[in-house]
Order: structure tokens, then sequence, then C-alpha cells
């Protein structure tokens, strides 16, 4: 059966089960709209969240990252994993026992101050439209490819159907919808990335594969990789190269934004008691390190495969032909993915071969000048974002395994980017509107804000998705930035100590203010292009590039809290009271609605 | 009033396995994973060294059991000082 067809099969297939079960359990009132009713099981809970979290920026760009830049990306893989750490210890079991539905509810309350839920709420809507942002690349990535269109019109065809999807239920069909997702998407990651192992090592588990044997060499994998993209000019795969304290603030960063991104802390109100919450952050992290723990191996794997592809004579022999990357069938996938525009060749000095090596390695151009090949690389564009969902068709695997990645692919950036949406509108509807400017709005009213505001994000999103100020994976990592510099902060301070409620305030604002500038002076202003004033290979402050500067923001924010709040009067006693409740598990109800 | 003390002593309690986790977070991750891979390298994993299998693997595998413990050690802690749900 035709590719195309079978692609559409399974998307078509997948889709009819998300919306089949979204109109089963759309949400009838406000508090289900937000929260479920608190009903869902932390295993439930943990799968749902997970199918929340891993977006297009860990389905379908992270692999990318790291296949092209080896050992220096590993930030991704502990920053997006370490941060349930710190959610799990020292925020979810509180958050729940407190027992509100948003997180600025709780910033709001604890902080008694009107003021600091709205810049709560600011900070929310900041980080969580910079998210969707990278949403959006991922999903023009993969409508473009699948709908075998350029990317621009991919991604607008994309962000009609997040909206549709989005406006269609609230948090109760989107919870069941996304363990159907979560289902879809790590069957979706991980069957391609068995046969691939299996293929390479012999080893049917990628993890291990990783680090076990590449069956026709003899030698190590990552010892065969190592070897083949020096010999093509490139660094060291597992090498350390990048800035050591660039690389910690990096990690550092994603670790705190995750505990600090509305939309995963939002889950923990949904669980029925404080000791779920424990024990659903931890199934959501077992659910996230199934993709986690083969995302390195679908990396190298493909960056072996794909040098291999290039160079089908070994990289002492000669390049790949023109005429037969069009002959012959493994070739297939370049000229489908050259149509998006975000795969390119040119065979620029005419001698009928395509070489693809480091043509910025002085060593490796001479070196190449000298067997003829020509001084540049001539696969000139491999955007990072196509690389898993490219990677069975690279690996030559069947068709249905295509196809599934295909709707797995699309399941990860929906489910995110709705449950995004969903944060925003809560925020705009539920803490914005109902919560500051009009108390007295009613219910419908309400949900119907929640639907414009959606649409709205939606819009910015897109228009600023035509444009993104990086791949996927690293907008997203802005969004983290963001996030913890200036929620977790607060929240954390919120718990663990008595900062007052200015305090709270300046630092928040302080944290946020920084780092929105410092990301906007080196990824322009409102991310419009051209308006940058820095770049990442040069930034402003030493090696601390536009994505790290969230760890540098967050440091700021507890700084100015801690010297705020001692100057200013303590913390009032029905205040203290409720910080000594929240820390103590009796007595947590089911949530209720504030306001 | 006596249920402050209790509760105080809850939160001592609490607050230790907190540092002692976090210790370990980040031993595994900015310790084995990046700062300290160099003093790693001479130990072999599967064509890399321990510390790439960290950065990649490890961390993640600790992470997960950090929880878990966590999880599992308040509930008790809860039940000993009466706090729970």
């Amino acid at each position: 059966m035709d590719q195309f067809v079978l692609n559409w099969i399974f998307i078509g297939a997948s889709f009819a089960l998300y919306i089949g079960i979204a109109i089963w359990a759309r949400a009838g009132s406000t508090s289900e709209f937000y929260a479920a009713g608190q009903g869902v099981h932390p295993v439930v809970n943990g799968m749902a969240t997970g199918a929340d979290w891993m977006s297009a920026a860990s389905f379908i760009s992270m692999a990318g990252l790291i296949a092209f830049t080896g050992y220096d990306n590993s930030t991704f893989l502990m920053g997006w994993t370490g941060g349930y750490v710190l959610l799990a210890l020292m925020l979810a079991p509180y958050l729940r026992k407190f027992g509100k539905f948003t997180v600025s509810e709780f910033i709001g309350d604890r902080f008694y101050s009107p003021t600091a839920r709205l810049v709560a709420v600011i900070c929310l809507i900041v980080a969580s439209t910079t998210y969707v942002i990278g949403q959006m690349t991922g999903v023009g990535v993969a409508f473009g490819r699948f709908l075998e269109v350029d990317n621009t019109t991919g991604l607008l065809i994309g962000a009609c159907v997040v909206f549709a999807y989005a406006v269609f239920g609230g948090m109760k069909g989107v919870t069941y919808t996304q363990v159907a997702q979560y289902c879809v998407l790590i069957i979706a990651y991980t069957i391609p990335a068995i046969f691939i192992s299996l293929q390479l090592t012999g080893n049917p588990i990628p993890a291990l594969g990783l680090f076990g044997e590449h069956a026709a060499s003899g030698e190590a994998l990552l010892s065969k990789l190592d070897m083949i993209v020096t010999e093509l000019g490139f660094k060291e795969y597992t090498a350390h190269h990048s800035d050591t304290l660039n690389m910690v603030l990096f990690t550092l960063s994603l670790m705190i934004g995750t505990a600090g991104l509305p939309h995963v802390i939002m889950r923990f109100f949904t669980v029925p008691t404080v000791a779920d919450a424990r024990w659903s952050a931890g199934w959501t992290l077992v659910f996230i390190a199934l993709l986690y723990l083969t995302a390195p191996a679908v990396g190298a794997m493909a960056r072996l495969n794909i040098s291999e592809l290039m160079w089908p004579n070994g990289t002492s022999g000669d390049p790949v032909s023109v005429q037969m990357m069009e002959a012959e069938d493994k070739y297939d996938w370049m000229a489908t993915w050259q149509k998006t525009g975000l795969l390119n060749w040119e065979d620029k000095n005419g001698d009928g071969k395509i070489a693809y090596f480091n043509d910025k390695n002085a060593d490796k151009v001479a070196e190449m000048e000298a067997a003829g090949w020509g001084s540049e690389n001539e696969l000139t564009k491999f955007n990072r974002d196509i690389l898993v969902l490219a990677n069975p068709e690279i690996a030559n695997l069947p068709s249905w395994v295509i196809a599934l990645v295909a709707a797995g692919g699309l399941a990860a950036a929906l489910s995110t980017a709705a449950g995004l949406l969903l944060a925003i509108s809560s925020a705009v509807s539920h803490d914005l509107i109902k919560g500051a400017l009009v108390p007295t709005i009613s219910e419908k009213g309400e949900l119907m804000s929640a639907r414009v505001s959606m649409a709205v994000a939606i819009a910015v999103a897109t228009y600023l998705g035509l444009n993104p100020p990086g791949f996927a994976a690293q907008t997203v990592a802005l969004a983290f930035g963001l996030a913890a510099a200036s929620i977790f902060p607060a929240l954390m301070m919120g718990i663990f100590t008595k900062v007052n409620n200015k305090g709270a305030v300046a630092g928040m604002l302080a944290g946020l203010i920084v780092t929105l500038v410092y990301i906007f002076l080196h990824k322009g202003w409102l991310f419009i292009p051209g308006t940058n004033s820095f770049t990442d290979a040069d930034p402003l402050l030493g090696t601390i590039k536009s994505t790290s500067f969230g760890a540098v923001g967050a440091m700021i924010n507890f700084a100015v809290a801690f010297i705020v709040s001692k100057s200013t009067d303590p913390i009032p006693q029905e205040i203290d009271d409720l910080v000594e409740n929240v820390r103590i598990p009796k007595g947590a109800g089911a949530a209720v609605e504030g306001h | 009033m006596a249920d402050n003390s209790s509760n105080n002593a809850y939160w001592a309690a609490n607050m230790r396995i907190i540092k002692i986790s976090l210790v370990i977070w980040a031993l595994v991750s900015f310790g084995f994973g990046i700062l300290l891979r160099p003093m790693l390298s001479g130990i072999a994993v599967g064509g890399s060294d321990l510390g790439f299998w960290f950065a990649q693997q490890g961390s993640i595998l600790v992470f997960l059991a950090l929880i878990f413990f966590y999880a599992w050690r308040m509930n008790k802690l809860d039940a000993e000082h009466g706090v729970e749900e």
C-alpha cells in the first residue's frame, strides 16, 4: 500500500480514538473543566501527565539534537527528568494539600496578595505561550511531512487541528484522551528503536544496544560512531566539547523549569490524596523514562545510519552518487523530506556525488579537496527536528512502522499543545478575569472566555512559530527558563520559607523580567528575527546562553525575595498557620474552587 | 501545643530526607554526569565511560529510585507521626 495512504490510515484511526474519548468524557462544569473532579488514580494520572509532558520537544526534536551533538546534549535528558525529583519532593504533595485548582491561586493565597496572583498569572502566560511556540514548530514539521506540503502550510493546518482539538473538552476529556495518546506515542517511539537496535547491535532493548556491540564491525557501537564522525571531520560523539558552566546551568534551568510549569503542576491537583501526589510523580517519571532512556539510543543509531547512507562504501570510499540516490529505495525518504524544505542536498561541484562532511573543519576540507569531492558539504540542510520522524525510513523499516511514528509524533505535539492551551485559558479566564478583573462573571461567561483565550494563544503561537527562535526543543527550553526564573522559586518559598507578599512579588518580577530581557536580547524582542543584539554563539554574559539563563534568573528571584522580605513586615499569623497546615498531609479535602 | 512539637519533628524529619535525596540527585546528574566525568573516565562502559552512561541513562534511573523511595519513606513517616490522611 502507498505510504501516504497508510500514514493517513494510522493518523486517522488514532485521531478518531482521541476525539471519541473526548466526546465521551466531555467537561460539564467549570470544576470538571479544570481538574477532572480529582478522581484519577496515580498510575492513570502518571500516564496522562507523561503524554502531557512529552511534547513535540521530547518526541520529535530531542533525539535529533542529541544525534548531531552527542554527549553535550545529554543536558536535555538529565534536565527534563531531574525536574520530577524536585516536583515530587518539594511541590506536588504540598500543593495537593493546599487544595485549589491553579498554581496562581496558591501564590495569591499564600502571599495574601491579589498582586502576587496577577504576577503569577502573567509569568504562567509568558512561559506557556513560549512553550506553545515550540510545539507549533513540531506540529509544522509533522503536518508538513505527512501532508507532503511545505513547512508553513503544514503549520497552519496543524494550528487549526490543535485548536479544534483543545476546544473539545477540559481536563477530564484531556486526561483520558492523554492516556490513549501516551500509549500511541510510546509504542510509536519504541518500536522503530527496537527494530533499529536489533539491526545494528542484535539487542532488542535500545538503551542496552547503545552500550552494546555494533554487529557489522564487532566494535562497541559508541566507539564505531566516534570513529565515523571524526573521520567525517565532526567532533567526537561521546566527548565533552561544550562549556561546562553553561552545561550545568542549562541542565539546572530545565530541571527547575519542569517543576515550575503550570500544566504539569496542575496534574497533581487531580489526584485524591497527598500520598497519591507523591506516587503520581513517580509513575509519571516511569512513563517518561521509557522514552528518555530510549532517546539517546535513537539519536546515536540514527547518526550512524545517516553517515553510512551518505558513505555507502565507508568513509574512505566514494560518497553516495546522485544516481544511486535516485535509483535505490532506501534513499526515497530524502526526496519526500525535501518537499518540506527541511532537508536538502546539492551537487555543488558537479561530480555526480553528494559528499557529506564537516566543511568548517579545515583539515577535512583539504582532505576532501585532495580526494576530488569538493570543498563544500553537499548535504546542505538537515533540520534536527526531522530526525525522529524520518528515522524509520532512514533505517528502511516496514511502512506500517513509518505510519505509526507519524501518528505518535502528532499525538505528542497535540497532547501537549492541548494541555498548555488549557493552562493558558484557565490562567486567563479563572485567574485573570474571574480572579481579578470581573469577579462576578457567570460560569458560562468564564467558559467562553477560556475558549477565546485559547484561540488568541494559538494564533500568537502560530504566527511566531512561522519564524521560531530555534528548533522545537530549543524554543521549549526557553519556556522552561522562564518558568524556572519566575514560578518555581515563588512556589518553593511559599512552602519552605516564610517569605512575605512583597518579597514574593518583587522576586517573581525580577526573575521574569531579567530572564525575559536576556532571552529577547539573544533571540530578538518578542522573538521577532533580526531584533537581537547578541547571539548564543557569543552571549552577553561569559558563556551563559539564553537557554541556560533561567537558572540565573531563579537565583535572582530567590535573592530579591529574601532581601525584600527581610526588610518588610513579617507574614500575618493566619498565613503562618496556612504554611504550617500545607506542610502536614492530615486533613486534605477535595480541592475547592477559589473566589 | 503538643500537636505543634510533633508537627515540628515531622517537618524536621521530612527536611532531612529531602536534603539527603537532593544531594544524591545532584551527585548523579551534575556530579557523575558532568563535573566529575573526567574522574570516572577510567571506568569503561560499552564504548564510552561511566560519566557518559550516567549522563544518558544512569541519572534517570537514580531519579526514579529517589522519587519512589521518597514516596514510600514519607508515607511511613506520615503514619509514625499520625499526620496521614
